[in-house]
């Protein structure tokens, strides 16, 4: 490009401008061309990555010639589940978990475990010690064991019996539930008895080993007592651990986070951590199962919100750029007049969201109820196609006999299709599979139910515990609370239970206390009269 | 009308004097009572206090004695021949209004439209009310 010859002088710099900027248009040109190169190479390369997990998408065509930009927004890729080697997010949290629990929670059942056999081992086999080390230690210098004393024995050995029984009662059960903090009532129950015992062990060692006392009716008795205090303590146990929560004292209110399903429950006097627990064992319970389908329109009709309105900057008030205290402040102000404006925006609009919300649910709801028609009507078609044999019949034909599963699959094909498109209008498919709608059905069969019986089940969500293992979802909780979990539950505590998907919210609230008064009613003082109302002419 | 128990009450009254009229055996005056002291005042429609458990006329003979000489249907029966009727059981009003020796009956009757009359005149002067006021409507104390 060459400049015009001919120039004044007051119009050099004037006529230069226009030369410097179609200079730097095709410099701007230029660098354009080359950044289009370097994004051709990008996008080749993420596909030949992407080649190696998924098939082939018809993504060939920009690959081979690099001035063509056209296909590029269709030669993206993004992370799916679908090929064999990916794992989603969730899958690798629980993966974590589960290993995590595997090893801890084996640790300390086993250190638990073995404390506790130790200590019955101790307790089981002192007061039989304190019976045989006399005659092991100084036989000849013992006295001989009158009648009574030989009656105490009887008592001993019964009394220790049924302290076994007892303790094999209330201790040796299935443990329920790992909690994450010790127990504090068994703790304290376990330094009794150890206390106890060791008192015991040191008496009778100063007092009756070391003297080598010949009162063997004295020794007698004095194991007895052992046994009476453990029976004692027993007792005691049986109180601290299960007979003080039983009164209820508190109502809980638990939500689930992701759609409110709320329940309220009578609890005892607990701790959070056994409260917790029997929460959650409530939870699995009477809780409809957590289906996550059902939560996509909210998070639709929130991203829609959200995406409604941006916020551009016209003015050009950039903030400083390092984050100094005034610089920053300017930042800060400058966001949040933006969220400000965004929200008087959003309340000024005429949003009509909520009329779509209306037909959408009222269509969904239409839509519901015609399914189910069809499928109730398949279903009582179905059974009716097959009968139960009779005795008498089954000498006759054995040729076309089938026993429940065969009979569950002859009649399934007809209602199969029915009741998919229903399973899929209300969003459950995924919480019933084929076999396990087999299974169901010749159940059903077996027990001589109607097709109504056999389809309570999928018309509405059952509790949690209904569905197979793998709906249960979580077995790991984490309870978080601003108290600790050993302490008791109060008027407003506050916790939550978490899982992978969803977390339960816990209130508490405090049973008042009542002031009853009497008043007493003397059987005779109930009188009556009539209402009159005479009308008399005269 | 006030119907506090022990205090004078206060009302505008009419006089009126009925003649029995004879038919069969019996002496009749062309109306009926209702309430009280032992009947249940809320029942009464024509009260103005729902506490009042004072006689009162419930029902009229078209073209009875009664009728002719004035009385009207909710009237509340003050007196009988000069027996007050604001604390009697609904028997003994009856008694004394069927008593056979007697052939007249005068009775000092109340009604709200009285009130309402005497304060309209009172209303429109103070003169009117000494020459004004009928000679058949007074305030008795």
């Amino acid at each position: 490009m060459q400049s015009p010859t001919v120039m004044e002088a007051g119009d050099e710099v004037l006529h230069s401008l226009p030369v410097m900027e179609m200079g730097d248009v095709f410099q701007v040109l230029e660098v354009c061309e080359t950044v289009e190169e370097i994004r051709e190479v990008i996008v080749t390369t993420i596909e030949e990555d992407s080649n190696t997990n998924s098939p082939p998408v018809t993504s060939s065509g920009a690959g081979t010639k690099p001035s063509q930009d056209d296909n590029w927004g269709e030669t993206t890729t993004a992370v799916t589940g679908t090929s064999e080697h990916s794992l989603s997010q969730e899958d690798i949290v629980r993966i974590t978990k589960d290993l995590e629990d595997s090893v801890g929670l084996d640790c300390r059942r086993y250190f638990t475990l073995t404390l506790a056999v130790i200590l019955g081992l101790l307790v089981f086999l002192t007061p039989l010690a304190f019976l045989v080390l006399p005659h092991l230690l100084w036989p000849e210098k013992l006295q001989s064991c009158g009648t009574a004393c030989e009656g105490l024995f009887i008592s001993v050995a019964f009394k220790l019996l049924i302290l076994l029984l007892a303790v094999w009662a209330l201790f040796f059960r299935q443990p329920r539930a790992g909690l994450p903090r010790v127990f504090v009532f068994r703790a304290l129950l376990t330094v009794l008895v150890l206390l106890f015992v060791v008192s015991y062990w040191l008496f009778y060692g100063v007092r009756i080993l070391d003297s080598q006392d010949e009162n063997y009716q004295g020794i007698v008795q004095y194991a007895v007592s052992l046994v009476d205090a453990l029976l004692f303590i027993h007792y005691l146990a049986i109180v601290l651990l299960e007979l003080r929560q039983l009164q209820p004292c508190f109502s809980v209110c638990v939500t689930r986070s992701t759609d409110g399903e709320m329940r309220h429950y009578n609890l005892g006097q607990l701790s959070i951590q056994r409260a917790a627990l029997a929460i959650l064992e409530h939870y699995y319970c009477d809780f409809p199962v957590h289906n996550p389908a059902l939560l996509s329109a909210s998070k639709s009709r929130a991203a829609k919100h959200l995406a409604g309105l941006k916020v551009y900057n016209v003015d050009g008030e950039f903030p400083a750029g390092p984050a100094e205290g005034p610089g920053n402040n300017a930042a800060a102000g400058l966001a949040h007049s933006q969220s400000r404006a965004m929200i008087a925006a959003a309340a000024r609009r005429r949003d009509t969201s909520h009329n779509e919300l209306y037909y959408e649910e009222a269509e969904h709801e239409r839509r519901v109820r015609k399914r189910k028609a069809r499928l109730v009507v398949a279903v009582e078609e179905a059974f009716t196609h097959i009968k139960r044999m009779q005795e008498e019949e089954q000498k006759k034909a054995p040729g076309d006999v089938m026993d429940p599963r065969e009979a569950a699959q002859a009649i399934f094909p007809s209602m199969a299709r029915a009741l998919q498109k229903y399973l899929r209008t209300t969003k459950q498919q995924h919480c019933h599979s084929m076999e396990s709608i087999q299974q169901h059905l010749a159940f059903c069969i077996t027990n001589n139910m109607t097709p109504k019986a056999f389809l309570e089940s999928y018309l509405t969500p059952g509790p949690t515990l209904q569905y197979s293992r793998d709906h249960w979802l979580a077995r790991q909780w984490t309870l978080s609370s601003e108290a600790s979990v050993t302490s008791g539950l109060k008027d407003g505590t506050v916790f939550l239970l978490k899982c992978v998907d969803f977390s339960l919210v816990v209130t508490t609230k405090k049973i008042p206390y009542i002031q009853m008064s009497e008043e007493y009613i003397d059987p005779k003082s109930h009188k009556f009269v009539l209402r009159l109302q005479s009308e008399t002419s005269v | 009308m006030t119907s506090m128990p022990g205090q004078p009450v206060t009302a505008v009254v009419q006089r009126i004097e009925i003649q029995k009229l004879r038919q069969a055996d019996n002496l009749i005056l062309g109306f009926s009572i209702g309430g009280g002291i032992d009947q249940d005042p809320g029942q009464n429609p024509f009260s103005k206090d729902k506490t009042d458990k004072g006689i009162y006329v419930t029902r009229i003979t078209p073209e009875g004695p009664a009728h002719e000489a004035g009385l009207r249907m909710g009237d509340k029966i003050l007196q009988v021949n000069g027996w007050d009727m604001t604390m009697m059981t609904h028997d003994q009003a009856r008694k004394r209004l069927t008593k056979k020796n007697e052939d007249v009956v005068r009775l000092l009757v109340t009604r709200k439209s009285l009130e309402e009359a005497v304060k309209q005149s009172m209303g429109s002067g103070p003169r009117q009310e000494h020459c004004g006021t009928p000679s058949n409507h007074k305030l008795m104390h």
